[in-house]
C-alpha cells in the first residue's frame, strides 16, 4: 500500500455513481492515507471494539470552509480535529471519527488529494481512526468543490465531569493561546490580504486537555471558540451558568497580524473564530496550575488568564469586558452573517 | 496596537479622565457634546467612554452614520430599480437590512433580485465590465466615500464602459450640523467634529460653528485618548468663555483639506437640497450628478415608487438629532434590535442605537 492520495485530475459525476470509477477514488484517493483495518474492510458499517470505561460521547459537524484549503491546514484537517475538539470539549478521549464528502463534479482532484491527506494527518496527531467514509458527487454549480461531513464518538472517563453547570463565582477564565488566528486568515484569504504571518491555529486540542486534567486542577468547563469567536463562547456560557463572566481586554491575547486584519476589515477579534483554542473555565485556586499544564503543550505557550467569574444579579447582563482604555461595556452577539463559512 | 501600546494608552486615558473631572468641576454645570461620525459613534461605545465621564457630563451622537441619514426614499428607488430585468444593483453592506417602505435590500436579494455586496464602488464597475449588465452603484456616503464614487465615474468615462450608472445619495457633513445648530430642540455645548471626514474638507469647513453660532468644535481622531483630549478641549473652552475650532487632529487634518479630491468629487457633482432620515429637508446638503453626467444618473430611470412609510413609532430622527438616547425610544430592545431592526440606526454597526444595543446596554440593574 502507497502513503500517497491519488485523486483523479478530475473529478466526474461518475465518480459518484457507485460503480467502478467511484471503488476507484476509494481505493487511490482515500484508503493509502485514512487506511486502518476498520476501514480497509469497506463493510456498509465499521464493527468496532468494546468502548473503554466511561459514558460514551457522540458528535456531528459539518465542513464548508472558503478557500477549502488555506495557509494552515485544508477543509480535511480542519473537520477532523473539529471533530476531535467537540468531543475534547466535553471531556471525551475521542476514538473513532467517520468522515463523508460532498464533492462537486470538475473539482481538481489535488484538492481532494489535499484534504485527504490532512484529514489522514489530523487523526494521526490527534491518535484517532476515520472508521467509515461516504462520498457523494453533485453536478458542477450544485456544491463549490468540497464539503465534509463527520461524526465522532469518544468516552469521558469515568469521575469526569465537565459542563457549564459546573462554573462557580470565582472561577479564572483561561485562553490557551492567541486568538482569532483562523478567522483572520480566511477573511485575509478572501480579501486578497495574504501575508506570510498569519496562519490558522487549526489543531487538535485533545492532548492539551488531557494534559490540563492530569494537572489536577479543577476543571468546570470547557469550549473551543469556533464560529462567533471567544465573545459567543464567553455570552453563551454565562447565559447558561446564571453567572457573570468578566474578560480584560488588555489580558487577551492577540497577535499583531490578526489585529491588523481586523483594523483594515472592520472585525471584531472576540468574534473572530479559533479552531485550535481552549477556552477553559477552573477553579479560582488551581489558575497557576492549569496555566502551567497548558503552556507545557506544543501550541499552549501562549496560554492566559482572560477573566473571570462573579455573582450577576437579577436582569444584569452575563459578559463585561474590561476595555484597555480602562472603561467597562456589556458584550453582546453579533448578529447577522457577517462572517459566513468560515469552518 | 501592540500591548504596549495599549497599556501606555490605559494610563494616558486615565490621566485624561482626571482632567476632564477637574474641568468639569470648574465649568460647575452640566454639558452635552456630541460626535457626529460613526466611527466615533462605534469607538466611544467600544471602549466604555461614557461611563468614565463626571456626572452631567454626556455624550450624544448625531448625524454621524451615512446609511442612518439615508432616508426611506431612497432606498424605495433603489428597490424599484432591482425589479428591472437585467439589472445589478450593487451596494456596501450597511443598506442590505435598512428597512424601506416594503422589504429590504437582502429580502430582495432572497426573492431573486440581483443585489450584490461591494467594498468599493470599483468593484461595482468590475462588475459591469464582466458581466455586460446594467449595474446601478447605490452611492451612499459622506465626503470620504464621495471621491471613490467620483474615480469610478471617471474611469467609467475614460474606458468607455456604458453599462455602469450611480443612485446619487452622498451628502455632506456641515450643512447638517448647520441644520443642528438652527434647531431649537438641541442643546449642544460642543461638536467633537470627524476626523476622517475633516482630512478631505479640511477643518475651516466648521470654523462657522464657533464664529456664526457660537458653538465650539474640536477636530479629533479616534484612539480614546483622541476623543477624550476633544472631550477635555471643549470642557475648557466652555470653562474658559472660550469658542473655537481646534484641529486635534493635525497629523492628517489640515486647514483646506484635499484639493485633489475636491476637484474630482466638483466634476461630477454639485451641491443640492438633500432630504435625511430624521431631518427633513436640508439646503445645499446632497451631491447630485452634474447634467453632463445624465447618462450615469439611475434617479432618472422612471420608476413607480410606494408611498413612503417610515417604520411605526421608530425615534430614529430624534436619536440622529441628539435629542434622545436610544433607550428612550420605546422600540428600543423590544421590538427593534440588530437581529430584528424597525429603524436605520439599529441596522449599521456605526448606527447609535446598535452601538448602544451592544454596548451601553447593561439590564436593570
Amino acid at each position: 500500500m502507497t502513503t500517497t492520495s491519488r485523486a483523479p485530475a478530475t473529478l466526474l459525476l461518475a465518480h459518484g455513481s457507485g460503480g467502478r470509477l467511484t471503488r476507484e477514488l476509494v481505493r487511490e484517493a482515500f484508503l493509502p492515507v485514512l487506511g486502518n483495518p476498520f476501514l480497509a474492510t469497506l463493510t456498509d458499517a465499521a464493527v468496532l471494539p468494546e468502548l473503554p470505561p466511561g459514558r460514551p460521547a457522540l458528535t456531528t459537524d459539518a465542513f464548508v470552509v472558503d478557500p477549502a484549503v488555506f495557509p494552515g491546514g485544508d477543509l480535511g484537517y480542519l473537520s477532523v480535529v473539529g471533530t476531535v475538539n467537540d468531543l475534547a470539549m466535553v471531556g471525551a478521549r475521542p476514538l473513532w471519527l467517520t468522515w463523508a464528502l460532498v464533492l462537486e463534479e470538475g473539482a481538481p482532484g489535488e484538492l481532494i488529494s489535499t484534504c485527504a491527506t490532512g484529514a489522514a494527518r489530523a487523526a494521526a496527531e490527534s491518535g484517532i481512526a476515520i472508521v467509515a467514509g461516504d462520498t457523494k458527487v453533485v453536478p458542477r454549480g450544485k456544491g463549490d468543490g468540497i464539503y465534509a461531513v463527520t461524526a465522532g464518538l469518544g468516552v469521558v472517563p469515568p469521575g469526569r465531569d465537565v459542563g457549564d453547570h459546573r462554573i462557580v463565582a470565582g472561577d479564572a477564565v483561561l485562553v490557551s493561546g492567541p486568538i482569532g488566528d483562523h478567522g483572520a486568515t480566511i477573511m485575509a484569504c478572501r480579501h486578497g490580504l495574504g501575508s506570510d504571518d498569519l496562519r490558522s491555529d487549526c489543531a487538535g486540542e485533545a492532548a492539551l486537555v488531557e494534559a490540563l486534567f492530569a494537572s489536577g486542577a479543577e476543571v468546570h468547563s470547557l469550549h473551543d471558540p469556533t464560529r462567533g469567536g471567544v465573545l459567543a463562547v464567553c455570552h453563551e456560557t454565562g447565559e447558561r451558568c446564571g453567572l457573570r463572566i468578566h474578560l480584560d481586554e488588555l489580558a487577551i491575547p492577540v497577535r499583531p497580524q490578526v489585529r491588523a486584519v481586523c483594523d483594515v476589515l472592520g472585525l471584531e477579534v472576540l468574534s473572530l473564530a479559533c479552531e485550535g483554542r481552549v477556552v477553559a473555565w477552573v477553579a479560582a485556586r488551581d489558575a497557576g496550575r492549569a496555566l502551567d499544564a497548558v503552556r507545557g503543550q506544543g501550541d499552549g505557550e501562549g496560554a492566559a488568564v482572560i477573566g473571570r467569574v462573579t455573582e450577576r444579579g437579577a436582569g444584569e447582563v452575563g459578559l463585561v469586558l474590561e476595555t484597555a482604555a480602562g472603561g467597562r461595556r456589556p458584550l453582546d452577539l453579533m448578529s447577522g452573517s457577517d462572517l459566513p463559512r468560515i469552518c | 496596537m501592540t500591548h504596549d501600546r495599549l497599556l501606555r494608552d490605559r494610563a494616558a486615558v486615565a490621566g485624561l479622565v482626571r482632567r476632564i473631572a477637574d474641568a468639569a468641576a470648574r465649568l460647575g454645570r452640566p454639558a452635552t457634546y456630541m460626535e457626529v461620525c460613526g466611527t466615533h459613534t462605534h469607538a466611544v461605545a467600544a471602549a466604555g467612554l461614557r461611563r468614565m465621564l463626571p456626572d452631567g457630563i454626556r455624550l450624544v451622537s448625531g448625524p454621524g452614520c451615512p446609511v442612518c441619514v439615508t432616508p426611506v426614499g431612497y432606498l424605495d428607488r433603489a428597490l424599484a430599480l432591482a425589479t428591472r430585468p437585467g439589472t445589478v444593483l450593487c451596494t456596501f453592506g450597511d443598506l442590505m437590512r435598512v428597512p424601506s417602505s416594503t422589504v429590504t435590500l437582502e429580502q430582495a436579494r432572497a426573492e431573486g433580485r440581483d443585489v450584490r455586496i461591494v467594498y468599493s464602488p470599483r468593484d461595482a464597475l468590475a462588475i459591469a465590465q464582466a458581466t455586460g449588465q446594467e449595474v446601478v452603484f447605490l452611492a451612499v456616503g459622506f465626503e470620504t466615500t464621495t471621491p471613490t464614487i467620483a474615480a469610478a465615474l471617471a474611469e467609467a468615462e475614460a474606458s468607455g464602459i456604458p453599462n455602469f450608472q450611480i443612485l446619487p445619495g452622498s451628502k455632506l457633513v456641515p450643512p447638517a450640523l448647520l441644520a443642528l445648530v438652527d434647531d431649537p430642540d438641541l442643546e449642544v455645548h460642543g461638536f467633537l467634529l470627524p476626523g476622517h471626514v475633516s482630512v478631505l474638507t479640511g477643518w475651516e469647513a466648521f470654523r462657522f460653528l464657533a464664529e456664526e453660532h457660537d458653538v465650539p468644535g474640536a477636530v479629533v481622531g479616534f484612539a480614546p485618548t483622541d476623543i477624550l483630549r476633544g472631550v477635555l478641549e471643549l470642557l475648557e473652552q466652555n470653562a474658559g468663555g472660550r469658542c473655537a475650532i481646534v484641529n486635534l487632529y493635525g497629523t492628517v487634518v489640515s486647514p483646506q483639506g484635499n484639493p485633489t479630491a475636491a476637484a474630482l468629487v466638483e466634476r461630477f457633482f454639485a451641491p443640492a437640497d438633500d432630504s435625511w432620515r430624521g431631518f427633513g429637508e436640508i439646503p445645499h446638503s446632497g451631491l447630485a450628478l452634474r447634467p453632463e453626467w445624465a447618462h450615469r444618473d439611475a434617479s432618472r430611470i422612471p420608476v413607480v415608487l410606494p408611498p413612503p412609510r417610515e417604520p411605526a413609532g421608530c425615534r430614529c430622527g430624534e436619536v440622529l438629532r441628539g435629542v434622545i438616547d436610544p433607550p428612550e425610544c420605546p422600540l428600543f430592545d423590544a421590538s427593534c434590535s440588530p437581529a430584528t431592526p424597525v429603524g436605520a440606526c439599529m441596522v449599521s454597526s456605526e448606527g447609535t442605537c446598535s452601538a448602544w444595543f451592544r454596548q451601553e446596554r447593561w439590564g436593570s440593574a
